[in-house]
């Protein structure tokens, strides 16, 4: 007996404790920068995003997205701490304080900037839903999908999308749902299913780490839904969701104007552009605006490199993906992205 | 404490810290109340949570659009149906997967528990080692390995084509393809006419033990029943027409169309729960008949009875007696162990509720739909089987 | 018989050998094998399915099979029709320790090594007494300090990237340990005559015992951090341990339960009749007796939660068998899932079964005294 009263006793010192707790949830830039390291969310391993190296080390555009962070704070790209977020419980983790932000190919919707209680930044990668089949089965066109076999991830945009594009074309198909991503490849690369849909980046991605021979695959040239992807953060600390996007805006800015990681010491040193004296900090001011100081994305380059880098090294040419740069293009080539001036 | 109440009447008073009854309401209290502050912290962390994070509460989404589809369901649905249905679908799908996985389990289970007992020193072997190697290895590790033998080992649906049995049964990684007769009224008719049968066959049999017990002469019930399961229909199906027409699979773009499928998922969840449990199940099988004694199986011998005979009428009676309680968990083990469907695609009752959760992130009312599903379902069970325990329970006079 | 009937004195008599084919070889075969026409016909026709079934597999997992190979194409044209354990070689230390710190395995490798050597000390029953105490606090410190690190210039490691063989034994050994507190109290609660404890420990064994293992994963995955105050997290891991601790907890008060029944009633009477308290009744007369019957189910339930704990890989824990499926997504390996497969089977066989051994030999041993 007097085990079970010890016992609650220390259930309810317990429960107080936890309670005592809540009171830090306020700054999260205070918090980030007492701690020392940034707290990123990333998926399992997706090569172009976030792939953990055989040397354990990250790397991946989301992945640089929280090293330009780190860098622009704490004044080190490494000083990152990344944790595992599965799909179904990202949004909790952001939530709960378990992740101060969450770089995990996260889709921008409505629902997600206003009731689940997160900020979005800057779109770091524009997307769209797609269908790979193998090249076998002879299909040019989405179109001609109807009876086939789907795999697909639950608990995502994509199981939604894709009915209701099959819906609204009036064709019918069975789909394969499975919880685990690596089991739902493998059940397409072993012909369980005709198509596998997902993010067209994924599909890629998948395609070259995963698929027995890249080649036997095809992706469709439909895309059935905007996917807008960028990094989501708790709503309240404006001050850390200024830096969140001015760090990507940096990334932007430095490849319209041909700053990169090899010559941002030369420039730094060199250059009369009042716009990058601006970037760089030559001349000071924008690091204070925004709680930094002003070598802020002259780190951000120096240590990760500018937008453009970043998409070669990880998805590029200079990648094992190859992906075209498409949307993600510089406005001045064409493209979407679009960065507001530092100034 | 027994003691104490019992000498209330002449020992002196006592004080109340020292009163056995007061103590123990206090300590209830006590419990109870501790219990209660902990739920309300709880509750009120829920609450603020779901207050916080704009989260919905309530029931009211089982009416919405679901807008996903489930690959194998055996009742309407579609991507338009709510999300009610589509939980209904899963819990038919739990349903089934259950119901034939108890089954196949009793049966295998009860023939692999008997051959262990065999006089065939290479069978008790064999079935030994199927016992040891089902029970040793996790349930979920047989799904993924079964799951991944039928979809790796077997052709695509383009590849068989023209390779089907009778050029009407395929089996391919999409599903074994059976055709099905076409609808017709007769098929109603046909299974009133079996439960009709079925009704016959157990007055024929209610008859037959009372005439046994006054006369002793024996009727053949089993060949009546067989004939009458049989006949019935049959004549049913003559008089309505003799509907021959079957809907034979085809194959048309990706898949075959028509006829029916039984989806590799389903195959491999019952396969791996039925193999699984049927090990545990030859376990309690082969003690229940070591608990009978060895002089019935003798006494029996020695009035000439057939071995058969001596198995039907002697030692699996008894023995049922020892077998039905823990087969009552197994039962039950089976229907939990279902579940495991989520991992290798079987939408089954957590699989769907797993993605309502998702789409309308309320879990708490998900999980709660997952409990009570389950808690009735192993209710059920139990009270079944309790049920039959009590009918052979052994009669003592 | 000739010789008695010879009138021969007993102590002369020799005993002849029984009648050829009833001893020897050929009479245990028939005795086992061929005692009749049918028999005779299962015997060779499970003969032959046995030779074609074992030979298909030691053709695939022996004579055919590659262990050399660099790569799965290689595998496939090396050895055709053979498996391919040249992917387990490669795959072994990620299939053990998960994602742990390639270069720090040896850390997984000593703390599973701590926590073995704890269970089978804990199997020793000379050690049944205080030394049991010291053998976990020991096994427990070395494993967890390993595990953890941050201490002794041991880098510290997150739960989050803990994987394999040291999860698995984590979760099982001290989700039962834990459990095990859980579950006498509830046994002993819903034996109570105090009504209100004994609802409330009747609720929890049969809420528990009603719902899948899943289910309470998800909650513990899903809704725990619904229930807690915001801001406030728990690591993951520790959400699934608990959660396997509530599991267990309500499946071993069952097993106790029986243990308690199983107590004869005089006992209780007679530490009633000393004047024992509650407390005192049921720590020296009621378990020691219960917790002495029951050691063999409980050892049993190990087995099976065990074996249990590979649902985590449903809320993305890196278990041992959720370490082998990570294991076989690797491109260079495609198609050889079933040789990850049968390994995980086999060393899964090999702890499972030792351990439904130890009970059977356990329940032999503490039935000595009983067994006439």
């Amino acid at each position: 007996m007097k085990n079970w009263i010890r016992t609650s006793v220390a259930a309810a010192a317990v429960a107080t404790a936890f309670t005592a707790t809540t009171a830090w949830a306020g700054k999260d830039l205070d918090a980030i920068k007492a701690r020392g390291q940034l707290i990123c969310g990333v998926g399992p391993s997706s090569a172009g995003f976030y792939l953990l190296g055989g040397d354990g080390k990250w790397s991946g555009i989301d992945v640089d997205v929280c090293r330009a962070i780190a860098a622009a704070i704490l004044g080190d790209s490494e000083k990152v701490k990344y944790v595992p977020a599965s799909a179904q419980q990202r949004f909790q983790q952001v939530q709960s304080g378990e992740v101060d932000i969450l770089s995990r190919t996260t889709t921008w919707t409505l629902t997600r900037d206003t009731a689940l209680g997160l900020d979005f930044g800057h779109i770091t990668y524009y997307d769209g839903q797609g269908f790979m089949v193998p090249k076998k089965l002879g299909v040019k066109s989405a179109k001609e999908l109807g009876g086939a076999t789907v795999c697909v991830q639950p608990g995502t945009t994509t199981e939604l999308n894709l009915a209701d594009y099959f819906r609204a074309n009036n064709m019918q198909f069975k789909s394969v749902v499975i919880e685990n991503r690596d089991e739902v490849e493998q059940a397409f690369y072993s012909g369980r299913c005709d198509v596998y849909t997902n993010d067209a980046s994924g599909l890629a991605s998948s395609r070259t780490t995963r698929a027995p021979k890249p080649d036997d695959y095809v992706i469709l040239p439909e895309l059935i839904s905007k996917e807008p992807l960028a990094p989501a953060f708790r709503h309240g600390d404006n001050q850390f969701g200024d830096i969140v996007r001015w760090a990507v805006y940096a990334m932007l800015e430095a490849e319209e104007y041909g700053i990169t990681a090899a010559n941002v010491d030369k420039m730094k040193a060199e250059n009369t552009n009042p716009v990058i004296k601006r970037i760089l900090g030559t001349t000071p001011g924008m690091g204070k605006a925004l709680g930094l100081d002003d070598d802020w994305a002259y780190r951000i380059i120096k240590q990760v490199g500018n937008y453009g880098e970043s998409f070669e090294r990880n998805m590029g040419d200079k990648s094992a993906l190859k992906l075209p740069r498409g949307l993600n293009r510089l406005w001045t080539q064409g493209g979407l992205q679009y960065a507001p001036p530092i100034r | 404490m027994a003691l104490m109440t019992a000498a209330t009447a002449t020992a002196p008073r006592v004080p109340p810290w020292n009163d056995p009854v007061l103590r123990g309401w206090a300590f209830q209290v006590l419990v109870v109340g501790l219990f209660g502050l902990l739920v309300l912290f709880l509750v009120q962390n829920t609450l603020d949570n779901l207050e916080r994070q704009k989260i919905a509460s309530g029931f009211d989404f089982m009416d919405k659009e679901a807008g996903f589809e489930i690959g194998d369901t055996i009742i309407e649905y579609s991507a338009a149906s709510s999300y009610g249905r589509a939980i209904l679908v899963g819990i038919v799908n739990t349903l089934r997967v259950a119901v034939l996985g108890i089954v196949l389990a009793t049966i295998l289970g009860a023939l692999v528990g008997i051959g262990r007992l065999s006089s065939n020193w290479l069978l008790a072997k064999i079935c030994e080692v199927y016992v040891e190697a089902f029970r040793n290895v996790p349930l979920l590790l047989w799904l993924l390995l079964i799951a991944k033998f039928i979809r790796e080992s077997l052709p695509g649906p383009r590849a068989v084509a023209d390779k089907g049995l009778f050029d009407a049964i395929f089996l391919t990684n999409r599903g074994l393809y059976v055709p099905v007769p076409l609808d017709h009224p007769a098929w109603a008719w046909m299974g009133l006419a079996a439960l009709v049968a079925i009704g016959i066959g157990w007055a024929v049999r209610r008859w037959a033990r009372a005439r046994q017990d006054a006369t002793g002469q024996q009727f053949p019930v089993f060949l009546t029943f067989a004939g009458l399961i049989v006949g019935l229909p049959f004549v049913v199906w003559l008089l309505g027409g003799a509907p021959v027409g079957l809907s034979v699979p085809k194959l048309a773009g990706f898949n075959f169309a028509g006829g029916s499928v039984l989806q590799p998922e389903f195959v491999a969840l019952l396969v791996g729960l039925t193999l699984y449990t049927s090990a545990f199940v030859a376990e309690i099988v082969r003690s229940g008949i070591l608990a009978v004694h060895r002089g019935q199986t003798e006494a029996a011998m020695a009035i000439g009875l057939s071995r058969g005979q001596v198995m039907r009428l002697v030692l699996l009676p008894q023995a049922l007696r020892v077998i039905v309680p823990p087969m009552t968990s197994q039962y039950l083990n089976i229907t939990k162990n279902s579940s495991l469907a989520i991992a290798i695609g079987y939408p089954d009752l957590v699989a769907s509720i797993n993605v309502t959760i998702n789409q309308t992130g309320q879990a708490i009312e998900g999980i709660l739909i997952i409990m009570v599903a389950y808690l009735s379902v192993s209710l059920s069970i139990s009270l079944f089987m309790n049920w039959y325990n009590k009918r052979i329970a052994l009669v003592e006079r | 018989m000739t010789d008695i009937a010879s009138g021969a004195a007993p102590a002369t008599r020799t005993s002849r050998p029984p009648p050829r084919g009833e001893a020897g070889a050929i009479g245990w075969l028939r005795k086992n094998l061929f005692g009749g026409v049918g028999d005779g016909l299962t015997t060779i026709v499970l003969l032959a399915l046995l030779v074609w079934g074992l030979w298909g597999f030691v053709e695939w997992a022996v004579v055919n099979a590659n262990f050399s190979a660099k790569s799965g194409p290689e595998c496939t044209a090396n050895s055709p029709g053979g498996a391919c354990w040249a992917f387990v070689r490669d795959k072994y230390r990620l299939i053990f320790f998960g994602t742990f710190p390639f270069e720090q395995h040896w850390r997984p490798l000593f703390a599973c090594i701590a926590l073995f050597a704890m269970l089978i000390a804990s199997c020793d029953r000379r050690f049944w007494n205080w030394r049991l105490a010291v053998i976990w606090l020991a096994g427990s410190g070395v494993a967890l300090t390993l595990m953890f690190g941050g201490v002794f210039g041991l880098s510290f490691v997150e739960t989050s990237s803990w994987g394999g063989l040291p999860v698995t034994l984590i979760l099982a050994t001290y989700g039962l340990a834990f459990a095990f507190p859980l579950g006498i109290l509830a046994a002993l609660g819903r034996r109570s005559k105090l009504p209100l404890i004994k609802s409330l420990c009747v609720g929890y064994i049969e809420l528990i015992r009603g719902v899948p293992l899943i289910s309470l994963l998800i909650m513990a995955s899903v809704m725990l951090p619904l229930f807690l105050p915001s801001g406030f997290t728990i690591d993951k891991f520790l959400r699934a341990l608990v959660a396997v601790v509530l599991f267990a907890g309500a499946y071993i008060a069952e097993i106790v339960r029986g243990g308690l029944q199983a107590i004869p009633k005089g006992q209780y009477e007679a530490a009633d009749a000393l004047g024992l308290g509650y407390a005192r009744k049921t720590f020296f007369i009621v378990l020691p007796q219960a917790l002495q019957v029951v050691i063999p189910p409980l050892v049993n339930t190990f087995v099976g939660f065990f074996k249990d704990t590979s649902l985590v890989l449903i809320i993305g824990i890196f278990d041992l068998l959720n370490a082998g499926e990570q294991a076989i997504v690797d491109r260079n390996w495609s198609g050889f899932a079933n040789e990850i497969h049968v390994f995980l089977a086999m060393v899964y066989f090999v702890m499972c079964f030792a351990m439904s051994r130890y009970s059977k030999y356990l329940e032999r041993e503490l039935n000595k005294g009983v067994r006439r």
